[in-house]
């Protein structure tokens, strides 16, 4: 039910992103979702993306320094409270959030939003208990 | 003034009779009791007998830091623990500080040394003394302090931090001479201003101002902002701290070495070969007076040259010029003793991090400032950036902890840090002194 989700290490300095996008692009690789957290010194870049492993090689190849991470990928309704539904859930079961961003695609006629949990086991377990939909990876690679 | 007429204006001929009669007792002494100097002189085939001349001191081995370090702690005392009335300690690598210890006779001549020191740069028994040397561990501030109450003057002991209530108290007490380091001088100069204090209107005269490399332009800027006349002192602890060597404020032009207590070379640091007068290499000193912690042929890796020529002041005692360099890489960092070995040594301790790093030394306003750059590989690599921060948070509390020093750790990407024919350049120093 996990997804897999690769980070990579970025100074803030002016063309370092589009460098990632250069290499990715060049081995034919897909983007489907990112997300930036920066502070004053350097950033994050986490990539959901259709070929993990070759992204992970490419990019290692070209000196950065990159991180595999398990993530899970949730439906969420595209209504007012969709998201604020969910966050009840892990908040009644006492889990926390490390940090969460947009999936591009919808499935269906719901977002798909991407979670990041200290306990990903226990959390995709209370989502699944309350009725949540938790899209797999291959399935959300291909979407 | 002179403080001790006697033995600073001593002729050359009776100068270097009583230097040869004391490094024989000292070279004796060391023999017999430090079995580190026993070996070393052993290995070197020369007997204490065997020194007739100043000349045969050149037959002795050098000393190194690595030499303090390999004794740690109490290797190299020449006396019993019960006649060492003092410790002091210099930053060393993790954990491990170089030692020195003094015995009561080794504290009054000491400041005596001191007293001399602030005599010449024209402190009196009338005058008080803020004394902004860090007090501690660190031979500054107690140095000072000693030879400023030996002197008979008025000492305030300041020491380091607090700068608005240092303004505040030199002001109130009406400060004559100011003791601190020559970076601090211009801060204090800096913070005066911005608390509406017109230094002008302190009653400083004077300035003994050390510890770290500083420069011409460094005095006239000090002299003006601060409208005292700055005078440059050097000493270090592995030979007995401040106090080795002192400005006259009649000539302000090298700084005498108190030789009837220390004997000056100067080396070609590649080669160990003595130079002549006036030719630049690395100070190397032996203590002639010393009774806990002799050194012979210290090697203090400061780059200077040594002036024998007579000065207006009256004083015999040769000249050293300002240290312009290091024969080492050892850099000062707000008066801080650091060398890039010991970062090394931080950052290893660190499972996480590997030891690719680089010191960025830099001068804001007029404080040192120290970056360290660390490369971040895949091991302390999180996709959280709360981690890497605590990660950078973790390192730079190390830093403090085991060097005594400040510093602002930045992570950066692997291979960032320029590498030139495999070997990576660790230390950009961009202050211009």
């Amino acid at each position: 039910m996990k997804v897999e989700q690769i980070s990579i290490f970025l100074e803030n300095k002016a063309g370092r992103l589009a460098e990632v996008t250069k290499v990715l692009s060049d081995a034919g690789i897909n983007i489907r979702a990112l997300s930036l957290a920066d502070t004053s010194d350097f950033g994050i870049l986490r990539l959901i993306v259709n070929n993990t492993e070759l992204a992970k090689k490419v990019l290692k190849e070209n000196g950065f320094t990159v991180g595999k991470t398990q993530v899970v990928a949730v439906e969420v309704e595209d209504r007012p409270g969709g998201l604020n539904k969910i966050l009840d859930i892990l908040r009644t079961a006492n889990i926390n959030v490390e940090y969460m961003y947009a999936f591009v695609q919808q499935s269906g006629s719901n977002a798909v939003i991407i979670f990041r949990f200290d306990n990903t086991d226990e959390a995709i377990k209370t989502l699944i208990e309350n009725g949540v939909k938790v899209i797999e990876g291959e399935k959300l690679y291909a979407m | 003034m002179i403080y001790n007429m006697e033995f600073e204006t001593l002729p050359r001929e009776a100068l270097e009779a009583i230097q040869l009669r004391r490094l024989r007792q000292t070279i004796e002494r060391v023999y017999a009791t430090v079995p580190f100097y026993r070996q070393q002189f052993d290995k070197a085939g020369v007997k204490p007998e065997d020194i007739k001349s100043l000349d045969d001191l050149r037959r002795l081995p050098f000393t190194t830091k690595q030499d303090l370090r390999d004794n740690y702690p109490f290797g190299l005392f020449a006396v019993p623990m019960e006649n060492v009335v003092r410790i002091h300690a210099s930053s060393g690598t993790t954990g491990k500080p170089t030692v020195v210890g003094y015995t009561a006779r080794d504290i009054q001549t000491w400041a005596e040394l001191m007293a001399r020191a602030l005599s010449a740069a024209g402190a009196t028994r009338g005058d008080i003394i803020h004394n902004a040397y860090g007090y501690g561990l660190f031979t500054g501030g107690l140095g000072v302090h000693y030879g400023a109450e030996k002197l008979g003057a008025s000492v305030i002991p300041i020491s380091g931090g607090n700068t608005k209530r240092q303004i505040m108290i030199m002001k109130d007490f009406g400060a004559t001479v100011l003791t601190c380091t020559p970076s601090y001088a211009l801060h204090l100069a800096e913070v005066a201003v911005e608390m509406g204090v017109d230094p002008k209107t302190l009653k400083l005269k004077v300035g003994v101002f050390g510890a770290e490399p500083w420069s011409e332009k460094m005095r006239e800027e000090i002299e003006q902002k601060l409208c005292l006349t700055a005078i440059d002192i050097y000493g270090l602890s592995e030979i007995i701290g401040p106090g080795v060597s002192i400005e006259c404020i009649e000539a302000k032009k090298g700084l005498h070495i108190f030789e009837d207590h220390f004997i000056p070379e100067i080396i070609n640091p590649e080669t160990g070969e003595n130079l002549k007068p006036g030719e630049v290499g690395e100070l190397v000193i032996t203590t002639i007076t010393k009774e806990a912690f002799p050194v012979i042929r210290y090697r203090t890796r400061d780059i200077t040259f040594i002036n024998p020529e007579p000065c207006v002041c009256g004083r015999t005692h040769v000249r050293m010029g300002r240290i312009t360099g290091r024969s080492d890489d050892m850099l000062i960092i707000r008066g801080v003793n650091v060398f890039p070995s010991q970062i090394e040594s931080v950052l290893m301790e660190i499972d996480e991090v590997e030891p690719h790093y680089q010191l960025i030394v830099d001068r804001e306003g007029n404080l040192d400032t120290l970056t360290v750059l660390v490369e971040v590989g895949e091991h302390a690599f999180s996709d959280e950036v709360r981690k890497l921060q605590e990660l950078e948070r973790k390192i730079e509390k190390n830093i403090k902890e085991y060097l005594g020093v400040s510093a602002r750790v930045k992570l950066v990407e692997p291979k960032t840090i320029a590498r030139s024919e495999g070997k990576a350049q660790r230390v950009i120093d961009k202050r211009k002194i």
